[in-house]
């Protein structure tokens, strides 16, 4: 209540000051009635956009877009997935005029972002990671992401070429079904290569815990895993821990091979360019909002690193190969007979499910082949 | 065929995360145990370890020399205690109150600072290998000491022992016993609490140093993750003897290790339940031994919690 006259008040005062400004022509020139040409863009982070990980991959893109013409960015991090970033998105829409906020955490979508799509029906909301379902979301709100698990694949393939032990290890946040599909996608992607690979999955409970990150990678390496990769938020202390243990590590969310030249195979980095300038190209153009936008290698949403010395010739061939088929959109990860290490069939035999598959976001079971449970 | 350690793995896990989790906890929970002897609490200390990890972090960066980190996250801490002491010598101020603008205002300043430090990798602490007797690399691994957990362990041995047997221990204690009669003795009791709260904030900030350089080694706003208040608890759990810290703190950084160790070997279920292993065990620890018939046994008479 207090906060809403705040800002109305603070709102009323800008408008006072902005139209001030006009009148001495000292202002900006009126253009926000063409709109065509002046973009103003709002990013929310989680956090620190410099972390090696989930928000760097963002603020990459976003650092991209601003150099497009009439376009400006703002941004803030460290944005909690609580009604904090509801009242940064307000401020971004009433204080700074934008009228593209991506919110690119997870838990910004369900209630945050659809409260304030409600509130504010013209601006667009784009967000990272959410399932936007037609009837059920605003039609303002709409929900990218790239298929990463194609990537997690091919660091799995790359992983199996390397590892002596058969043990893999994968240090989770938390068991959502972005995150589940990314371990299957490992351990698949390992055990084509070797069927006997198994990984252990560590859940951390949280997506920043650099203490626990560190002593889940010392826990794993101690029961004898000798390639590691990773879902949390910022890849930094568990790639440093597996360099110092002289074991090798797949990356994720961004390039991390400074921080392991000799431990780093190759890791599954976002591209997100490619959704943010769809949406700042259709926001400008005033073409309607792409609810739904998906894409992997193909489409150029992800990326692998390139690969480290350790990598193998054998290793480089094969993942170039499955990588090759992936971008001619010809692989399917997810083929039945499937089961989950529970041993009940997932995916029966004869089905598939391509990339595409809505059923692939709802993941909520881990494959035979991984120790652990969500 | 096997490399790995199986069940084996548990105990040594949890072995090797109470040395290398613990010297944060031990440096802020001796801090506080000299603060809160000399009658003050400072609930700030949590601000002082991330100000001490980020200081420390930047400086050895800039500098290459993690020593000087160290020394710098040190004088981080002193700074912040030592307003926190003089804004509590003031006239009706209570130092929990204190202590709480403290810790918010550490953690901010250390955000606001650190933010170019979040991506660059500066050098890190050497370790002492302590494992070389086994041929088994992760007890190698579980045994690589760090020197500054050593220096805990000296500095938990002299605080006991000056505690007891040096005029200044004596003074300190008096000073957290009873004002009025430090005060007769012709003491100055803000000018004790004052050297005791900067002292107690220095050994904080090199805890914090240990976490950005040593372990996990890397400066990042969710390094502390509350730490340094769960140290501050342990002090009233090891009832103000430092020794007893040293204890504490190893236990906390062994129960630090237990969940990720059991989901490595394949316990996977009730994993939440297991990371808050250490705090069931504080919350446990004060069950059993708070008691409503009297105050804590070895507390201080001037805390403001105890009056």
């Amino acid at each position: 209540m207090n906060n809403d006259s705040f800002r109305s008040s603070r709102r009323q005062m800008l408008k006072a000051m902005s139209a001030a400004g006009l009148a001495t022509g000292l202002g900006l020139p009126a253009m926000r009635a063409g709109a065509a040409d002046k973009l103003v863009v709002g990013v929310i982070y989680v956090g620190p956009k410099d972390d090696y990980g989930y928000s760097q991959a963002q603020a990459q893109a976003a650092a991209a877009i601003k150099k497009m013409p009439g376009v400006t960015v703002i941004e803030q991090e460290k944005v909690a997935e609580t009604t904090d970033v509801q009242k940064v998105m307000a401020s971004m829409i009433e204080e700074d005029g934008a009228s593209l906020v991506f919110p690119t955490s997870f838990g910004y979508f369900d209630p945050h972002m659809i409260k304030m799509a409600e509130k504010y029906p013209k601006v667009r909301f784009a967000h990272c990671g959410g399932l936007w379902t037609e009837g059920k979301h605003p039609k303002n709100t709409a929900s990218y992401f790239g298929y990463i698990d194609e990537c997690q694949f091919l660091n799995g393939v790359v992983a199996a070429h390397a590892t002596k032990s058969k043990k893999l290890g994968f240090i989770a946040a938390k068991p959502i079904p972005q995150v589940m599909r990314n371990i299957n996608a490992f351990t698949l992607g390992a055990q084509s290569v070797k069927p006997e690979i198994t990984t252990q999955v560590i859940f951390t409970g949280d997506w920043l815990l650099p203490v626990k990150e560190a002593e889940a990678a010392n826990s794993l390496i101690d029961q004898g895993v000798d390639v590691m990769t990773m879902h949390v938020d910022s890849p930094k202390v568990i790639v440093e821990t597996c360099e110092r243990r002289g074991i090798y590590v797949c990356g994720y969310h961004a390039d991390q091979s400074a921080l392991a030249p000799k431990g780093y195979l190759t890791g599954a980095e976002w591209n997100w360019l490619t959704p943010y300038t769809e949406h700042v190209k259709a926001a400008m153009a005033g073409k309607p909002l792409d609810n739904f936008l998906r894409g992997g290698l193909k489409e150029g949403f992800v990326k692998p690193s390139a690969y480290g010395k350790a990598v193998s010739e054998a290793a480089r061939k094969q993942a170039d190969g499955v990588k090759a088929s992936m971008v001619k959109g010809e692989y399917v990860i997810f083929k039945g007979p499937l089961k989950d290490n529970t041993g009940k069939v997932v995916i029966p035999a004869g089905s598939a499910h391509k990339q595409t598959d809505l059923a692939l976001e709802q993941m909520n079971y881990l494959v035979a082949g991984v120790i652990g449970k969500a | 065929m096997d490399s790995g350690l199986g069940w084996w793995g548990v105990p040594i896990a949890v072995l090797g995360g109470a040395l290398r989790v613990s010297t944060p906890f031990l440096f802020v929970s001796l801090g506080e145990c000299l603060t809160e002897k000399s009658g003050r609490i400072n609930l700030g200390l949590e601000g002082v370890l991330v100000m001490g990890a980020m200081s420390g972090y930047a400086i050895s960066y800039t500098t290459g020399n993690p020593w000087l980190g160290v020394l710098a996250a040190g004088f981080a801490g002193l700074l912040l205690g030592v307003l926190h002491a003089l804004v509590c010598n003031l006239p009706r101020v209570n130092d929990i109150a204190v202590g709480i603008g403290l810790m918010l205002f550490g953690t901010g300043v250390a955000f606001f600072l650190g933010k170019p430090y979040v991506q660059p990798k500066a050098p890190t602490l050497p370790a002492i290998p302590l494992g070389g007797w086994s041929d088994s690399p992760q007890i190698q691994a579980a045994l690589q000491i760090n020197v500054l957990f050593v220096l805990g362990l000296a500095l938990a041995l002299l605080l006991h022992w000056a505690f007891r047997n040096t005029r200044w221990g004596m003074v300190v204690r008096m000073a957290g016993d009873s004002a009025d009669a430090a005060k007769a003795m012709g003491y100055s009791v803000s000018g004790i609490r004052l050297a005791a709260t900067a002292g107690g904030s220095f050994l904080a900030g090199i805890g914090g140093a240990f976490l950005s350089l040593y372990y996990p080694g890397s400066w990042n706003e969710g390094l502390s993750s509350g730490q340094g208040l769960m140290a501050v608890a342990l002090v009233i759990f090891a009832r103000w003897r430092p020794l007893a810290c040293f204890w504490a703190a190893l236990l906390f950084g062994g129960a630090a290790a237990l969940g990720p160790a059991l989901q490595s070997v394949g316990i996977t279920s009730g994993y939440y339940l297991f990371n808050a292993t250490p705090y069931v065990l504080t919350l446990a620890i004060m069950v059993v031994t708070c008691s409503p018939k009297r105050t804590l046994s070895g507390a201080p008479g001037e805390l403001s919690v105890t009056r």
